[in-house]
């Protein structure tokens, strides 16, 4: 019902309407949207986007895709972190265990992760494809002893800026490790642009 | 009342725990600034407290001093119109009283944690007792769900209240707006290993809170505002105040696709992200044509400038801030670029100062003014200089300071990501860059010009209206004017 000399399309009474019925259908169309992406993002689905866990046992490349004129991920052959290959669950509690000490130790107020948190230090989705680790062999031992003394193994590259020692237990290295490897998988839409990974080996061959 | 003096004993129940909650904000806003010039030193001093206040200390304690205080001055000022805008006194007094104190202790606890405990082994007891370990949500799982409570108990006496008494189009909105704030923060209390599902859900709170339901709940309070510092007509705001709903919900609460870009979320978000985000700003051009057209249409006629000129800050602020600042790296093809740079940063800062800083302030203003026994606070008031300067260090020091971010986030966005690939030495590439390097140095500058603006400004509340012993004047308008309005 209008109000004495209001346009209709003027009036309180519209609008209330309006908010209702736009708000009800927004929050509608973001509920069935969720829906669909709980199924797409659930680690290991068939859409392939957020990897099983278990990808921690094979050799994970990063190469341009052509259809979609960005780079992803490419999961390759069998190549265990630190040589143990693990099953499903086993490699699901070693990066829940990463994931946990990196929310623990507050890694986020720092770093950003998939592009979220704070930049006083670098992205970490590609840290286990940096180039900065040199090449694949040394990729592990060299990650396990910077993160168990950051400060004494800091390159600041003439920022001055080092990681604090967070103090991490050896398994809870080894975790966040797991963790990192895993994240490097998740496929990003080609998020951070332009990134080039460390060189590897085959990524369709044998590990060797 | 005596006009002029502090009248904290003639102010209702409510209104004299709003001067609580107005009090611990200030004290927490403060401490935002304090540990925000701690976070910035570091940037240009990396040894300034390397492994007693770490960066990511000082951050978290920055951020989470913000969330906790806006918070803080959004319920003290629904708690200040709530009996007025009721028509009844507040339902629960003692359970009001009450929440206050233990909100208070646990926002005390966690931060004394923080900074003493910092951080904990890698299991679920670090999160449940020291720290979640999310930006913006830090506070453990047991603080967490004493939030919840305390909201609830709020809850309860807001929306009993208006039960109790009348209802209005601006309190019908308030109390779902609050229903939805509350319901949000559940979607951040559970821990899950896989990342891409954590930050979608952490997303719905983090963006639907400050790009949707605190933006509503702040077009609450500046509703109310204008009808008591303009005199703007009830029907007027309140038809504005659904037009904005529609609008603000209507863009936001799609528009969190646009925090699902590049987290491992299907790549429809990137059409409906891009799209429903880029009209995030229409709400907040309606807001400022709103605040402009009213105080326009009484002639900027008002019995509170301090209260008046902070609410036009907070039409442009949120304009620019949140709007344009937004808008400008909301779009898929340019955040793949800024996202998770420094470009963020300074939409964050001129963002949240520019839509909630300036909304608390205002209200703050016009609760003194009621303190001070419903004095006229004008711009040519004793010491008017004072909440003149502070407002201008403030705005000064926050759009210096958002600048200088900007320029740094355009150089990260170029060294860093399109020319250096994005690796962790172009990173520090990027980071080395004297454009860069300055920048973090004008940041500082400005921050610093900011705090003393706050400093100037927490005077000014102390002292605002003191000395004034002339009474409100009515704002009725003439009757010919009122009917073509």
């Amino acid at each position: 019902m209008a109000e004495p000399g209001t346009e209709w399309w003027a009036s309180e009474s519209f609008w209330r309407k309006c908010a209702i019925f736009v708000t009800a259908f927004m929050a509608l169309v973001l509920v069935l949207l969720t829906f669909h992406t709980l199924t797409v993002i659930a680690a290991g689905s068939e859409a392939g986007r957020v990897p099983a866990y278990s990808v921690i046992n094979h050799r994970i490349g990063y190469e341009f895709d052509d259809e979609r004129n960005h780079m992803v991920p490419v999961i390759g052959p069998v190549a265990p972190l630190f040589g143990e290959a693990l099953d499903e669950e086993a490699a699901r509690a070693l990066v829940d265990h990463g994931k946990l000490t990196v929310q623990a130790r507050n890694c986020m107020n720092c770093h950003t992760l998939l592009g979220n948190g704070a930049y006083y230090a670098p992205d970490l989705t590609k840290a286990w494809l940096d180039p900065g680790w040199g090449n694949e062999q040394a990729r592990e031992l060299l990650m396990t002893m910077f993160l168990k003394d950051p400060p004494a193994n800091a390159r600041t590259f003439g920022t001055g800026r080092r990681m604090p020692n967070p103090h991490l237990t050896d398994d809870e290295v080894r975790a966040v490790i797991a963790y990192l490897k895993w994240m490097s998988a998740i496929d990003t839409n080609g998020f951070p642009s332009g990134f080039t990974p460390l060189p590897q080996g085959d990524l369709r061959g044998d590990a060797s | 009342m005596t006009l002029g003096g502090i009248n904290y004993h003639e102010l209702s129940f409510a209104q004299r725990l709003s001067v609580k909650y107005f009090t611990v904000a200030m004290v927490l806003f403060l401490a935002q600034m304090l540990f925000g010039l701690l976070a910035g030193a570091q940037f240009l001093w990396p040894d300034f407290l390397f492994g007693v206040l770490d960066f990511n200390v000082n951050r978290m304690v920055h951020i989470n001093a913000m969330v906790v205080w806006m918070l803080y001055g959004f319920i003290g000022s629904i708690f200040w119109l709530v009996e007025d805008e009721s028509g009844v006194p507040l339902v629960g007094p003692r359970i009001a009283e009450a929440t206050f104190w233990v909100l208070t202790l646990a926002v005390t606890v966690v931060v004394v944690v923080y900074l003493v405990v910092q951080s904990g082994p890698g299991n679920q007891w670090t999160l449940w007792l020291i720290n979640e370990g999310r930006e913006y949500i830090e506070a453990p799982r047991w603080a967490d769900i004493g939030i919840v409570l305390c909201m609830v108990a709020i809850f309860y006496n807001v929306a009993g209240t208006f039960v109790a008494g009348r209802w209005s189009g601006i309190s019908g909105v308030l109390v779902l707006d609050l229903i939805a704030l509350a319901g949000l923060y559940l979607a951040g209390m559970f821990y899950t290993t896989n990342l891409p599902m954590d930050q979608y859900w952490w997303w719905w709170v983090i963006h639907l809170w400050v790009e949707a339901t605190w933006e509503v709940l702040v077009g609450c309070i500046m509703a109310w505002g204008l009808i008591k510092t303009l005199g703007a007509r009830r029907r007027i705001v309140t038809t504005w105040l659904y037009i904005e709903v529609a609008l603000m919900f209507g863009s936001g609460i799609l528009g969190l696709g646009h925090h699902y870009f590049w987290i491992g979320t299907p790549e429809y978000w990137l059409g409906i992200g891009g799209f429903f985000s880029a009209l995030e700003p229409i709400p907040l051009v309606a807001m400022v044509v709103h605040a402009v057209y009213d105080a326009g249409r009484h002639s900027f006629r008002s019995n509170n400038h301090p209260a008046l000129a902070w609410l036009i800050a907070h039409a442009f602020g949120n304009f620019l801030g949140a709007g344009v600042w937004g808008f400008m790296q909301t779009l898929p093809q340019i955040n793949m670029y800024t996202h998770g740079t420094q470009w963020s940063s300074s939409h964050g800062h001129l963002a949240f100062f520019g839509a909630y800083t300036t909304i608390v302030v205002a209200f703050i203003y016009l609760a003194i003014q009621r303190l001070r026994g419903d004095v006229w606070m004008s711009a040519g008031m004793d010491g008017a200089w004072r909440w003149k300067w502070a407002l201008a260090l403030l705005h000064i020091g926050m759009v210096g300071m958002s600048i200088a971010l900007l320029i740094a986030g355009y150089e990260q966005s170029f060294v860093e990501r399109a020319v250096g690939g994005s690796t962790w030495q172009a990173y520090f590439a990027g980071q080395t860059q004297p454009w860069f390097v300055q920048a973090m140095w004008w940041r500082m500058a400005f921050g610093v010009l900011m705090t003393a603006g706050l400093v100037l400004l927490l005077v000014d509340f102390l002292r605002a209206g003191a000395q004034e012993t002339r009474p409100i004047k009515s704002l009725a308008l003439p009757q010919a004017a009122a009917a073509g309005g």
